[in-house]
């Protein structure tokens, strides 16, 4: 199959340049690909679709009783990443988490940054995910975003941009490491003399990260644990994956009590003393005795534990603040004031609707904008102008004057585009990049990560749950480095 | 040398009901598998001939107020595809495979991958082949299964969680040896007049071969009578599939899991274990026939629900009630044929 007739269709495109030309990055791929026989890249495709099913790495969608498991679209063809910017993005990436970390205790300590006027106190007390029962607590060696999967996009004017941190509980490395591993299996030639830097040591890094937070007084080998919400959550896979590579217990939380502030699980020898849980269950749902009492997920008496320091949670309860969309407007400012540099990860300009002149400029211009409810994922609660109907709009301009502080809108971003195998030829489709990073004893950045792509002709929704599929990630060795 | 990991109650109990409902699945292919054989040399009333296989699942008052008169196309339907029927093919893989998704991170990636072939490979036919595929069909089923308890045993670390699989393995096979020996002699032994015709032999073969043991017994007992073969179903030393086989291997791997030495107990489901093996053990073949084969059985089958709460009571029931029910329940339809 050829990139003959391939076109960029004046969109910016990751393996091409504006003249048509391939990226010096993409032509050893661009050879190996146009140098197979036809219908073999098809072949490969269809193998590696028929391997996603097989190995069952599926994702639920909600509200679909009939299919309930879908596999998550794979595309055969890689987004590649130069050393060089990869360098400047993890440069970028560890400064900004730092400082999101930094800002996190500081909010549940002595909220320097509201007295110092940085960030007005009522964007804080009005974030949906700030959660008062979480102030004065002391996460061990204060870390509160342990595993962050940060959303990043490049627009047509060549820049790269954060779209979203995601601090919470973001999914989806486990499809970076199988799209590895499937890549492998099913498209080996494509490796050969490419210097594509490895990802399969995340889980190592994982449990070390998860391991160094255990609380003092914890055995030598700590023991850590994944808790999840169960096998219908739409993550499931990933919990199950995670928690097997990492050679750690996966438990739901019937699976765990807490006796004196300290938590045990259920074994068949009797109990069993916890030190560490990589939670995979939303804040609100945690702990009946301090958030949602109707929350049959978590474990009554979990955060009592957490507060007295005899079990660490990851991420730790509350972080969530930062991930409103109102404060992300904010994470320059906050990595000025905390780290005293200027960011070097460039945000979307944001305008919030709860300010006046912002609001009105909103509702002048829905056809152009993007509007997001400041407390959603997913895709949910969002507005495309550009692709939107005149009473879609309305609709979204009414929730804007309803609830202002609860609305955000920035501009139409013309995503990067990749070649995508569309039937039988390539079709350039948008698509974004979700690195994921850990905080342990340092700082921590997976080479790549998740590219999700918008498989639906001319679409800018990458999310799974609306039609997105997904490609390997390819973070190219800089040619002084060795890759094994 | 590092310790093994502790297993979760809730784990442990997920590995155990994988391990039945896929020899559960094997069981009811190999029954229809047989009954399909059969009906090729002996042509009987259709009641008559696939009757006995819903006794055999201990589902009959189910089926008959859902289905009527068993025929082939009912029972088969019954059997393999009923989504409402527990016991059915097609629900005992779905079941084995929501156990198996429940503990991905305990058992082998490859016996994920079997499990999971085998459910969508089920989902995918809805129908049953044309009649002269159908016995590839099940034939299929029985080898799926086999290969999965292949992999199971060459891929999965033999330690704690292992002896749950083996234990839920063998307890659900010694249950369907012991039915399926109740069943086919109360049918066939009103027919003692007809010993050593020809119909005989093929009946009793039948019933060996619906535990694949018909090769076995010819080496060991040759000729074809109803004695010896309830002696091998029921106490041979050596065949895989006798009651007595499965208790022994259940009781080791139980004694496995405790800790406690063979021939002693520390915990009540070791000695409800230890009393059945050692019964099976010492009891021989003219006292079970003196005393009635049915009533012998129909009290094994009581043993052997006992033994099923008792293993549940001592490494389950930390969980809430409510979260075992389900597959309790379904052993509890068992128990009340």
């Amino acid at each position: 199959m050829r990139f003959d007739s391939y076109q960029t269709q004046g969109f910016r495109d990751e393996m091409f340049d504006d003249a048509g030309v391939v990226r010096p990055e993409a032509r050893l791929l661009l050879d190996t690909v146009e140098s197979l026989e036809e219908g073999q890249l098809l072949q490969c495709q269809r193998a590696a679709e028929r391997l996603l099913l097989q190995m069952g790495i599926t994702f639920n969608v909600y509200g679909d009783s009939a299919g309930a498991e879908r596999i998550f679209p794979f595309d055969l063809i890689p987004r590649i990443v130069r050393a060089e910017e990869w360098a400047w993005i993890e440069r970028g990436l560890k400064q900004r988490i730092h400082a999101l970390n930094e800002f996190i205790d500081d909010i549940y300590h002595g909220q320097k940054i509201l007295k110092d006027k940085i960030i007005p106190e009522e964007v804080i007390h009005s974030a949906a995910f700030y959660r008062p029962q979480c102030v004065g607590i002391n996460p061990p060696r204060r870390i509160w975003c342990h595993i962050t999967g940060t959303d990043l996009v490049r627009h047509s004017d060549g820049c790269i941009y954060v779209l979203e941190d995601n601090l919470r509980v973001p999914s989806g490395v486990s499809y970076v490491l199988e799209n590895r591993d499937l890549m492998k299996r099913t498209f080996p030639q494509v490796f050969e003399g490419s210097r594509v830097r490895p990802v399969d040591d995340y889980p190592s890094n994982l449990l070390e990260m998860l391991e160094s937070i255990a609380p003092r007084g914890a055995a030598d080998k700590p023991t850590v644990v994944l808790l999840t919400p169960g096998m219908y959550n739409s993550a499931y896979f990933e919990h199950s994956f995670l928690a097997q590579q990492m050679g750690i217990q996966l438990v739901e939380g019937r699976d765990l009590e807490v006796q004196d502030d300290t938590v045990w699980m259920r074994t068949t020898k009797g109990l069993r003393k916890v030190d560490v849980i990589y939670r995979r269950i939303d804040d609100d749902f945690l702990d009946p005795l301090v958030f949602r009492e109707d929350s049959l997920l978590g474990v009554p008496g979990l955060v009592g534990a957490y507060r007295a320091g005899k079990v660490a949670l990851a991420n730790a309860p509350g972080n969530g603040v930062a991930d409103d969309k109102v404060v992300y407007a904010y994470v320059p400012d906050m990595i000025r004031y905390y780290e005293g540099e200027d960011p070097i990860l460039l945000n979307v300009p944001t305008f919030l609707c709860w300010r006046e002149q912002d609001r009105q400029h909103v509702l002048g211009n829905l056809e152009t904008l993007v509007v997001k409810a400041a407390n959603e994922a997913g895709g949910y609660g969002m507005l495309v102008g550009p692709h939107s109907t005149a009473e879609q709009r309305q609709e979204f301009a009414a929730r804007i004057a309803a609830n202002p502080r609860n609305y955000i809108a920035q501009p139409t971003l013309a995503l990067s585009r990749v070649p995508t195998l569309v039937d039988d030829h390539f079709e350039g489709r948008h698509v974004d990049l979700r690195p994921y990073i850990l905080y342990g004893r340092e700082i921590n950045v997976l080479p790549g990560g998740l590219t999700r792509v918008a498989l639906r002709k001319g679409s800018l929704v990458v999310n799974s749950s609306q039609g997105g599929g997904s490609k390997d990630t390819w973070v190219l060795a800089a040619s002084s480095e060795g890759v094994l | 040398m590092p310790e093994n990991p502790p297993l979760l109650s809730r784990v442990a109990d997920s590995v155990y009901w994988m391990a039945r409902y896929i020899e559960r699945a094997e069981n009811v292919a190999r029954f229809i598998g047989v009954n399909l054989n059969l009906q090729l040399d002996l042509p009987m009333e259709p009641a008559q001939q696939w009757q006995p296989l819903i006794d055999t699942s201990g589902d009959a008052h189910e089926f008959k107020r859902r289905y009527g008169e068993a025929t082939q196309a009912s029972v088969i339907e019954f059997l393999t595809y009923d989504p409402a029927n527990t016991n059915s093919i097609a629900s005992c893989l779905r079941a084995a495979r929501e156990n198996a998704r429940s503990v991905r991170e305990t058992i082998s990636s490859e016996m994920w991958a079997q499990v999971n072939s085998m459910y969508l490979d089920m989902q995918a036919q809805r129908r049953l082949p044309d009649s002269g595929q159908s016995a590839e069909f099940f034939r299929a089923i029985r080898l799926g299964c086999h290969l999965f308890q292949g992999i199971t045993d060459a891929t999965m670390s033999h330690s704690e969680a292992w002896h749950f699989v083996r234990m839920g393995r063998k307890l659900e096979r010694a249950d369907k040896t012991s039915r399926i020996l109740d069943v086919k002699y109360f049918i066939l032994l009103p027919s003692a007049r007809v010993v050593g015709t020809p119909y005989d032999d093929i009946h009793w073969s039948a019933v060996l071969k619906s535990v694949s043991g018909f090769g076995m017994y010819r080496r060991k007992h040759g000729r074809i009578l109803p004695r010896d073969i309830v002696d091998f179903l029921l106490m041979d030393a050596d065949f895989p599939r006798s009651v007595r086989f499965c208790i022994r291997c259940a009781d080791e791997s139980l004694h496995a899991i405790t800790g406690s030495p063979m021939g002693s107990f520390g915990y009540p489901s070791e000695q409800v274990m230890g009393l059945l093996r050692a019964e099976l053990d010492f009891t021989s073949v003219d006292r079970i026939l003196g005393g009635g084969l049915h009533e012998y059985l129909d009290a094994l089958q009581v043993k052997m629900n006992t033994l099923d709460n008792s293993l549940l009571n001592d490494f389950v029931t930390r969980l809430p009630a409510s979260q075992t029910q389900s597959q309790t329940q379904t052993a509890g339809a068992h128990a009340a044929d």
